[in-house]
C-alpha cells in the first residue's frame, strides 16, 4: 500500500487496527482498517479511529505528548521547540472544552466534525 | 395489563440473569452482550411492555409450539431453556412487525388489535429491525435457522389470540402447509428486505469485520433461502446492479473531478511553489495565471477580430504605400540593428495600426475592419474592466465568509491536513513540506497576536517610517520632475552636442529610482514592524506611488506624439530586464553561494550573500505595470497582445524554475490573504489610468491622414457615426441621438448615483451584521466551554463506538485493577471504550449486578443517568453504593449500566 507507505501516522495505523495492538495485523483487521478509511465510513466512525490514531500513548486523552509527537512527525521535525510547543498549547486552548488541559474524545469529536477537510483526507481508495 | 406487570417482570430478570450466565464463558462474547444491552438501551422500555404480552401469548402457546417447530424442516427444536430466553428480544421485536403486517392482512378483534396497536407505536420500527439483526447475528448461529420456525409460531400465536376465529384458522393452517398466507408473505418480505438493507449498509456499521462477516452471512443466507419462495430471485439481481451503477457513477464523478483539476492549467506547479514557499509567494503566480487568462481572452479578441480578418482578406504587404517599406529604408530594413527597434519591416507589419487599411469592408464578407479595430480597442477596455471588477467583487465574497475558521486553525491543521490518499513518496515530501510551511504561517500570524509592547512607541515609529517614506516619495517625485523639464531643454538643442549621459538622463535616473527605493523602502518598514502580509501591503502601495512617478515621465514625454513602436520596445525591454535579473540576481548568486561556498572563508549560505528571497512586491507590481502598457498600447499595436501572451507563458515557466531552485524561502513565511485583491486593486488603478490616454485620443485626437484604420476621418469614432448613418435603419441612428442627450444623461448619472449611495449603505448593514453574528458565535462557543463539563453525552453512536476499541491490553493490567481515585474518576469521567481481559470476571458480575438492579422499575431515580460520568469498566469501587441495584449498575460502568439500568421509569 503506497498510501501507507507515505504515510506519517502508519506505525499508529496498524497498531490501532490490530487486535493485539503491536501492529501486527490480520485479515480481519485489514479489512477493518480499510473499511473505516473508506468513503462510505461514517464520520464518527472515522473521527474515532483518528481519535486513536492521534492518541500516541493510549490513555484515552490527547495530551500534549501526543500532540507534539503529531506534530513532529507532519513536519519531519522541522519546528523549533518553542513553535512545536506554541503550536501545541493553541491546539489545546482551541479545542479543549473542558478545561482538563488535554483532548478526549468528545473534544476531539467536537472539533473534527466541523473541519472541512476531515472527511476527505482520513480515506483511502482501493 | 398493568396488575400483570410485576411478575412478567420477574420473569424477565430470571431470563436476563440467565442470559448473562450463558454469557460467562469468555470475554469477548461478553463484551459483545454489554454493546448489545447498550444499544438495546433505547427499546428497553418498549420490549419490556410488549414482554408482558408476549408472555401471556408464550404461556397459551406452549402446548403448540412442539407441532409449530415441527413445520419448519430446518428448524431446530428448542428444548432448552437457555435458547428461548436468548431468543427472548428477537421474537419480540419480529412478533411485532409481523403483527403489524397481519393487522393490515386481517381485522381483528377489538382488544387484540389495541394491543397491537400499542405494540406498533413502540416497536416495529426499522432500528427496532436492526437491533434484532444484530443480536441475532451475536448469538449463537442457530438463531438464523429458527428464523423460519419463529416466524411461523409467531403467526401461529397470534392466531391464538383472536380465539374467535380459531376454527377457521385452524384450517387455514392446514392450507398454509402449501402456500404461504398473505400476511406471511408480508411479513417475510419485510425482513428480506430489512435483510437487504443490512446487507447494504453493513459497511457502514461500527462493527469489528469478524461481527460483520458473521451478520453478512446470516442475512445473506436468510436473503438467499427466502427471495427464492417470495419469487424474487430477480430483485436480488437488480439490487447488485443498482449497487454497481452507484459504484461506477461515484468513480466517474471522481475521475471528472479528477479532470476538472487536471484542467486548471499549472495548478501542479504552483501547488509545489506553494508547499514550500508559501501561500504568499503563491499568490504572486496565481495571480499570474490569472493575468494569463485575461490575456488570452484580449488576444482572442484582438486577433480573432482585428488581426486575422487584415491577413486573410485585407490587401497584401506591398499592394499600398502604407504596408509597403519605402524605398530608402530597404536597404536595413531587415538588419538586426533595425528590427529589435521595430522599425523596418516590423513597422509595416500587422504588428501595428500603420499597416491597417481604411477600406470600409474588405473580403466577401464585407467585414468592417475599421468599426472592428475601434470596437475592439473600447472592448478591450471594457471587458478588463469587467472582469477585474467581477474578480474583486467575488473575491471580497470568499474573504468574507472565512471568518469563523479561526476557531480550530491550529487543530485542524494538526489532525486534518494530512491527506491520506498521498501515495507517492514526492507527494508526500511537498505534503510536508506544505504542512511545515502553513505551520509556520499559522505561528506567525500567532505571535503577531500575542505581541503586546509599548504601543506609544510603535505608534511613533509608524508615524515617523511613513513621513521618512514621503519624503523619499517626494524627493524623487521632484527628481522626477526636474529631469524631465531638462530633458525638455536637451530636447531642443542639437543633438549631436548633447553627452550620453544628457541624452539618456531621464532613464538613467528612472532606473536608479527604481533600483534604490524599494530596499530602503523595505528598511524603512522595519521600524513598522508591521505583520509581513500588511508590510507587503504597505510596500506595495509605495513602490506603486514611487513607479506611478514613471508612468507620468513617460505620459508626458511621449504623449504629444504617441509613438506605438515606444510601448513595443518598452515592453521588451522590461522582459529581457525582467529576465537578466533573475538570472543575474537570483541563479548566478544561488550558483555562487552553492560552489563557492566550498573554499570560501565564511558561510556564503548562512552569512553575506546568502540566496536571494523571492521578490513579492516587485514581481507582482512589475506584472501589473507591464499590463497597464499592453493596456494602453494594444490600441496603437495589436500585436502587443500577442507578445504579452509570450511573456505571460514563459515567465510562468521561467519563474517557478528560478523561484524552486535559486531562491529560499522567506524568514517568515506568511499567509497571503484569502483573495489577492489588493493585487486586483492596484491592477484596477493602473487599468484607469491607462484607459485615460487611450480614450482621450480616440475622443479628442484626429487620426493620421495616410495610415491606420482611420485615416480619412475627422476623429475615429466616425466610423461608428458612419454606420449607424449608412448600415443601420434610421430608428437605431435616432435612438443613440436620444440616449446621447444630456437631458437623459444627466438623469441617469444621477440614477447611478443614487442606486450607489443605497447598495453601499446596504452592504455597510451587512457588514454590521456579520461582525455582530461573528461576536454572538464566539460568545456562545466560550459559553459552551464553560458549560461543558456539566453537560451529558446521550449520543448513541458515541457509545456504540466505545465497543470498538480492537486492544483490550494497552493498558497494563496493574494499573487498571486499582480502583482509581475519586477526583480522578471525576475529572476524567469520560468512556473507556476498552473491556480489560483483566476484568472480565468481575465483569460479570457487574452485569449480574445490573442486570438485576435494572428491572425494578419504580424506585425513583436517584443518580443522573450520566453516561460520561461513568467511571470506566471496573471502576466500580468508588462509586457510591455499589453494592445494590442501581448504584452497581451506575458504577457497573459502560457497558451494563446503560444498557440495562437505562430508562427504568414506569
Amino acid at each position: 500500500m503506497p498510501e501507507l507507505k507515505d504515510n506519517p501516522f502508519r506505525q499508529r495505523i496498524a497498531e490501532v487496527f490490530s487486535e493485539d495492538g503491536e501492529g501486527n495485523m490480520t485479515l480481519d483487521d485489514f479489512l477493518d482498517m480499510f473499511s473505516v478509511l473508506s468513503e462510505m465510513a461514517p464520520r464518527d466512525l472515522k473521527a474515532y479511529y483518528a481519535f486513536k490514531i492521534y492518541d500516541f500513548n493510549n490513555d484515552d486523552f490527547i495530551c500534549k505528548s501526543d500532540l507534539e509527537k503529531t506534530l513532529n512527525k507532519l513536519t519531519r521535525n522541522e519546528l523549533t521547540e518553542d513553535e512545536v510547543r506554541m503550536v501545541c498549547e493553541k491546539v489545546i486552548d482551541e479545542a479543549d472544552l473542558d478545561n482538563d488541559g488535554r483532548l478526549s474524545l468528545e473534544d476531539f469529536q467536537h472539533m473534527i466534525v466541523r473541519a472541512p477537510d476531515f472527511l476527505s483526507t482520513f480515506h483511502i481508495r482501493i | 395489563m398493568p396488575p400483570k406487570r410485576k411478575s412478567n417482570i420477574s420473569i424477565n430478570i430470571e431470563d436476563v440473569g440467565m442470559e448473562v450466565d450463558a454469557s460467562d464463558s469468555g470475554s469477548e462474547v461478553e463484551a459483545r452482550r454489554k454493546a448489545k444491552n447498550r444499544r438495546a438501551k433505547p427499546q428497553r422500555k418498549a420490549k419490556r411492555v410488549s414482554d408482558d404480552d408476549d408472555e401471556d401469548e408464550e404461556e397459551e402457546d406452549e402446548d403448540q409450539s412442539p407441532r409449530k417447530r415441527g413445520r419448519k424442516k430446518k428448524a431446530k427444536p428448542r428444548d432448552s431453556e437457555d435458547d428461548e430466553d436468548e431468543e427472548e428480544d428477537n421474537r419480540n421485536v419480529k412478533r411485532k412487525s409481523s403483527k403489524a403486517s397481519r393487522k393490515k392482512a386481517k381485522d381483528e378483534s377489538d382488544e387484540e388489535s389495541e394491543d397491537e396497536r400499542e405494540k406498533k407505536k413502540k416497536g416495529a420500527s426499522k432500528k427496532d429491525k436492526e437491533e434484532s439483526n444484530k443480536e441475532k447475528g451475536k448469538g449463537k448461529g442457530k438463531q438464523g435457522k429458527d428464523v423460519g420456525a419463529e416466524k411461523d409460531k409467531k403467526k401461529k400465536k397470534n392466531r391464538k389470540l383472536s380465539s374467535s376465529f380459531e376454527e377457521e384458522e385452524e384450517e387455514e393452517e392446514k392450507s398454509d402447509e402449501e402456500s404461504l398466507s398473505e400476511g406471511e408473505m408480508a411479513a417475510l418480505k419485510e425482513e428480506v428486505e430489512e435483510k437487504k438493507k443490512l446487507i447494504a449498509t453493513l459497511r457502514n456499521k461500527p462493527w469489528r469485520m469478524k461481527r460483520r462477516l458473521t451478520l453478512l452471512k446470516e442475512a445473506q443466507d436468510f436473503v438467499e433461502k427466502f427471495e427464492g419462495a417470495l419469487g424474487k430471485g430477480k430483485g436480488r439481481k437488480l439490487f447488485a446492479f443498482k449497487v454497481m451503477m452507484a459504484k461506477k457513477l461515484i468513480k466517474f464523478k471522481r475521475d471528472f473531478e479528477n479532470f476538472k483539476t487536471a484542467c486548471i492549467p499549472w495548478e501542479r506547479k504552483i501547488k509545489d511553489v506553494e508547499s514550500h514557499f508559501g501561500s504568499s509567494v503563491a499568490s504572486y503566480f496565481i495571480f499570474l495565471r490569472w493575468m494569463y487568462g485575461l490575456n488570452m481572452v484580449l488576444l482572442g479578441l484582438m486577433f480573432g477580430l482585428v488581426v486575422v480578418p487584415e491577413v486573410l482578406m485585407g490587401l497584401p504587404y506591398g499592394s499600398i504605400p502604407r504596408k509597403t517599406v519605402p524605398r530608402e529604408e530597404q536597404a536595413t530594413a531587415m538588419d538586426y540593428s533595425v528590427l529589435s527597434d521595430f522599425e523596418g519591416y516590423f513597422k509595416y507589419s500587422i504588428l501595428f495600426y500603420g499597416y491597417y487599411n481604411n477600406e470600409r469592408q474588405i473580403g466577401l464578407l464585407k467585414f468592417r475592419l475599421p468599426l472592428s479595430y475601434l470596437l475592439v480597442g473600447v472592448g478591450i477596455f471594457g471587458y478588463s474592466l469587467m472582469v477585474v471588477i467581477r474578480t474583486m467583487a467575488r473575491n471580497a465574497n470568499e474573504g468574507g465568509d472565512g471568518g469563523d475558521e479561526g476557531d480550530f486553525t491550529f487543530s485542524w491543521k494538526m489532525f486534518t491536513s494530512w491527506d491520506y490518499l498521498i501515495g507517492n513518496s514526492e507527494t508526500a515530501d511537498n505534503k510536508y513540506a506544505s504542512i511545515t510551511t502553513s505551520f509556520k504561517e499559522s505561528i506567525v500570524d500567532e505571535q503577531m497576536n500575542q505581541k503586546d509592547e509599548n504601543i506609544h512607541l510603535r505608534r511613533f515609529l509608524r508615524v515617523l517610517a511613513n513621513v521618512l517614506i514621503l519624503l523619499c516619495l517626494g524627493g524623487s517625485g521632484y527628481l522626477i520632475y526636474y529631469v524631465v523639464k531638462r530633458s525638455q531643454v536637451f530636447a531642443n538643442m542639437n543633438k549631436d552636442d548633447l553627452t550620453w549621459m544628457e541624452k539618456n538622463e531621464v532613464e538613467f535616473v528612472m532606473s536608479l529610482l527604481g533600483l534604490v527605493c524599494p530596499p530602503l523602502f523595505e528598511a524603512i518598514a522595519e521600524l513598522e514592524d508591521y505583520h509581513p502580509r500588511i508590510a507587503l501591503k504597505w510596500q506595495l502601495g509605495r513602490i506603486f506611488a514611487l513607479f506611478l512617478g514613471n508612468l507620468y515621465t513617460f505620459l508626458f514625454a511621449l504623449f504629444d506624439e504617441v509613438n506605438a513602436k515606444e510601448f513595443v520596445k518598452l515592453t521588451v525591454s522590461d522582459i529581457q530586464v525582467t529576465y537578466l535579473t533573475i538570472l543575474v540576481g537570483d541563479f548566478l548568486r544561488a550558483v555562487i553561494v552553492r560552489f563557492l561556498n566550498y573554499c570560501w572563508c565564511w558561510d556564503l549560505e548562512a552569512g553575506f550573500p546568502s540566496y536571494g528571497e523571492f521578490d513579492i512586491s516587485g514581481n507582482v507590481l512589475g506584472l501589473i505595470f507591464n499590463q497597464g502598457m499592453i493596456w494602453m498600447g494594444a490600441f496603437y499595436a495589436p500585436g502587443l497582445v500577442g507578445l504579452n501572451i509570450l511573456r505571460l507563458l514563459s515567465s510562468m515557466y521561467f519563474q517557478c524554475w528560478a523561484v524552486m531552485c535559486t531562491n529560499v524561502p522567506h524568514e517568515r513565511v506568511f499567509k497571503a490573504s484569502g483573495s489577492n485583491n489588493f493585487y486586483m486593486g492596484l491592477l484596477l488603478l493602473v487599468l484607469f489610468l491607462s484607459l485615460l490616454p487611450v480614450v482621450y485620443t480616440i475622443m479628442t485626437l484626429s487620426p493620421s491622414f495616410d495610415c491606420g484604420p482611420f485615416s480619412g476621418q475627422e476623429k475615429m469614432y466616425d466610423v461608428v457615426m458612419e454606420t449607424i448613418d449608412q448600415d443601420l435603419p434610421a430608428f437605431i441612428g435616432n435612438i443613440f441621438l436620444y440616449a446621447t442627450n444630456p437631458g437623459l444623461i444627466m438623469p441617469a448619472v444621477l440614477l447611478m448615483v443614487l442606486a450607489l449611495y443605497y447598495l453601499n449603505a446596504v452592504s455597510k448593514g451587512y457588514q454590521q451584521a456579520n461582525i455582530d453574528l461573528k461576536k454572538k458565535m464566539q460568545m456562545a462557543r466560550d459559553e459552551e466551554k464553560n458549560r461543558r463539563n456539566n453537560k451529558d453525552s446521550t449520543n448513541q453512536v458515541m457509545k456504540d463506538l466505545e465497543d470498538l476499541l480492537p486492544n483490550k491490553s494497552l493498558i497494563p493490567p496493574a494499573a487498571e485493577e486499582e480502583p482509581p481515585p475519586p477526583d480522578v474518576v471525576v475529572d476524567k469521567g469520560s468512556r473507556s471504550p476498552k473491556v480489560k481481559p483483566g476484568a472480565a470476571g468481575k465483569g460479570v458480575h457487574l452485569q449480574r449486578d445490573v442486570s438485576l438492579a435494572a428491572p425494578n422499575p419504580r424506585d425513583p431515580v436517584t443518580r443522573d443517568l450520566g453516561p460520561r460520568r461513568g467511571p470506566p469498566g471496573n471502576a466500580m469501587g468508588p462509586q457510591p453504593g455499589p453494592g445494590k441495584g442501581r448504584g452497581g449498575g451506575r458504577g457497573g460502568g459502560r457497558g451494563g449500566g446503560r444498557g440495562r439500568g437505562g430508562p427504568p421509569r414506569p
